[in-house]
């Protein structure tokens, strides 16, 4: 049975974010929760409870290996999510 | 530039407190996401990968200096410091927040912008030729049609639910450079025998998944009647087109399936009854809108023209420069300067708030404060007079902005790819920047020659691959990413779709082969002959022969 994490996206902003062990949402998938199987299901019900208080949207399940002690998305297009553009954009925030 | 009237002011500052209402209700809990994501998506807000992205319209791809302003202003406020110029002549903006979605909008309605109609099954913001106006061969400006096709088309009550997503593109020159035919409907200004002016009407045209070319469904249609036509063919689609396959929504399935034939008589029939329902466009209607886009006041003296040659002959980069990005303009002692946005290794599209800036000024100073974004995700300057070519030049080159590769190699669309898009299934932008940073050197350049490379992240094809002299579509195979090129395609006036060459190069390969078909283009074309002309000469056989060692 594969591991996995919940992720979503952040209402306010959008941004990618990861339930964490203690049912809050993180911007880094290091702080996710692995699970498998019904324990997985049991997250994703806890999602979305928080999707209902309007803190996330759209959650889901991803598929991870913990190989280096971190979750990691065996998906590439999750992987990109988590890490964020994998181009060198050299953005420049002229004003915070 | 067209202004707004007090409909289109009331309209889109309506549309702004409403958008603020809705933010506001789905943030307190009033409205669920289900219920929000119609509403976000009727102006323009998407949820990608990493964040809100938003799309605003620009229409038929032309800019004040002061909207350009704007949206420098809005990338700094609300952004990351860049936007991304797309191949429907729009910008998105990639990391926007909900929250702060209701003040951009009111920000850009302050100058006349919005983002309505950027998403959803409806008809899209109308593009037109980047050189309408200046072509020497025009036969009119396209823009006064694209702004009557806005004003019928915005919140068109029948039109809001189309069974897919609807775009519409127009030229006034012979010269294809808007893609007309790769688009629902295309539309091309012509004469008649007595020298009327009216339209070729072209439909059914698209790229996605079934690439087609559109067909000509009227070869003359008097340019009264554009809107009532319009209506009709959107009448036919609106009812015969699929609600059951998204795939196979688009109105070039329905022309396909029903056959152009049958599906031109179905217009002429639609037309026949409401042509008379008072949707004419009568004169002084025309003759209203054509006056927002009147030639600027051209300055007739010619200022040291030898100055110009001067520089030309001193400066051999400005000279580079010249060649790649500067057309001839319909007016003596001006021409059209085309900005590229294809830095080498760069991100094709994207500018920074201070590019933006620089871009306006510029604008302001050199041509009459307008500006002009192409579909190959460019700028464009239409009005420069050439004495003014090399201070222009200095002000671009000091931003980034003189690439010398308009029309090369270097010159790449590429869609945002799975960097930022929800929809996409591979990366684009990477293999974009490799090929551009292999190809940096602009002598090597612009000895190649005009070379349209084209690359999509997944088949909705919004990077155009279909169409490009070169094109990539990138695939995903079990996690990894494989290329598969197609050669052959155009989207000027002899539109063509292009062909798979072979099987899928993989990531370390795909440049490689992309320089493979260079050097064979460069052994085996004659004297002056451009890639896709060599290309249409051989035949893929050499090409997949130097590829795949087969014949």
């Amino acid at each position: 049975m594969s591991d996995q994490i919940v992720t979503a996206n952040r209402l306010a902003d959008g941004r990618v974010v990861f339930l964490t062990e203690d049912a809050d949402w993180s911007a880094r998938i290091a702080d996710s929760r692995p699970a498998t199987g019904a324990a997985a299901d049991l997250l994703l019900s806890v999602a979305h409870m928080s999707a209902a208080d309007r803190v996330v949207v759209d959650p889901y399940l991803i598929e991870v290996t913990l190989g280096s002690g971190s979750p990691w998305p065996v998906l590439h297009r999750e992987r990109i999510r988590a890490t964020g553009p994998t181009i060198d954009q050299s953005p420049i925030r002229e004003v915070a | 530039m067209y202004r707004y009237d007090r409909f289109d002011a009331q309209l889109v500052n309506e549309r702004v407190a409403q958008f603020r209402d809705q933010v506001r209700r789905r943030l307190s809990g009033a409205l669920s996401e289900e219920e929000f994501r119609p509403l976000r998506l009727l102006n323009g807000l998407y949820l990608q990968l990493h964040a809100y992205m938003l799309r605003v319209a620009i229409p038929y791809g032309t800019l004040s200096a002061d909207q350009m302003r704007m949206l420098a202003s809005i990338a700094r406020r609300y952004d990351r410091g860049y936007g991304h110029f797309t191949t429907r002549q729009n910008i998105q903006f990639n990391w926007t927040r909900l929250q702060d979605a209701p003040d951009i909008l009111a920000d850009l309605a302050s100058v006349e912008m919005h983002a309505i109609q950027t998403s959803g099954n409806t008809i899209r913001n109308t593009t037109a030729d980047p050189f309408a106006g200046v072509a020497a061969n025009e036969i009119e400006d396209p823009r006064i049609y694209c702004e009557a096709i806005r004003q019928w088309s915005t919140l068109h009550p029948e039109f809001t639910f189309l069974p897919r997503k609807f775009k519409i593109a127009v030229t006034g020159a012979p010269d294809d450079r808007a893609a007309i035919k790769v688009h629902d409907i295309g539309l091309a200004l012509r004469r008649d025998a007595d020298g009327a002016v009216g339209f070729e009407v072209m439909v059914g045209g698209g790229q996605g998944r079934t690439p087609m070319i559109a067909k000509t469904i009227r070869a003359f249609l008097p340019k009264r009647h554009l809107l009532s036509y319009l209506e009709a063919i959107l009448r036919v689609y609106n009812l015969g087109g699929r609600r059951d396959n998204k795939y196979k929504a688009r109105i070039k399935i329905l022309v396909h399936d029903r056959g152009v034939d049958a599906f031109r008589a179905d217009v002429e029939a639609e037309w026949a009854r409401i042509r008379k329902a008072g949707l004419d466009l009568d004169e002084a209607e025309l003759s209203r809108i054509a006056a927002h886009f009147a030639p600027p006041a051209y300055d007739d003296e010619l200022r040291n023209p030898r100055a110009y040659a001067d520089k030309l002959r001193a400066d051999g980069k400005f000279a580079g420069w010249t060649r790649a990005s500067v057309a001839a303009h319909r007016r003596n002692g001006y021409a059209i300067v085309t900005v590229s946005l294809k830095p080498e290794g760069g991100v094709p599209g994207d500018a920074t708030a201070v590019q933006m800036d620089c871009i306006a000024d510029l604008a302001a100073r050199f041509s009459f404060g307008e500006i002009r974004i192409t579909h190959e995700q460019n700028l464009v300057l239409a009005h420069v007079r050439q004495s003014d070519l090399f201070d222009l030049w200095r002000g671009l080159r000091a931003h980034g902005l003189a690439t010398a590769n308009v029309g090369l190699i270097g010159d790449i669309i590429a869609c945002p790819g799975m960097d930022f898009c929800g929809l996409a299934t591979t990366r684009s932008i990477p293999v974009a920047q490799q090929i551009s940073t292999l190809f940096a050197d602009l002598e090597r350049q612009h000895d190649i020659g005009e070379l349209r490379l084209k690359i999509s992240g997944c088949i909705n094809a919004c990077g155009h691959h279909h169409v490009g002299h070169i094109g990539i579509l990138v695939v995903d195979r079990k996690g990894a990413e494989f290329y598969q090129i197609t050669l052959g395609g155009r989207a000027d006036e002899n539109a063509a779709i292009g062909k798979i060459i072979g099987r899928a190069f993989a990531a370390d390969a795909v440049v490689g082969a992309v320089e493979t078909i260079v050097n064979l283009y460069i052994a085996r074309r004659q004297k002056d002959e451009r890639f896709i002309d060599a290309y249409e000469r051989l035949g893929p056989a050499p090409f997949k022969g130097a590829l795949y060692g087969t014949g």
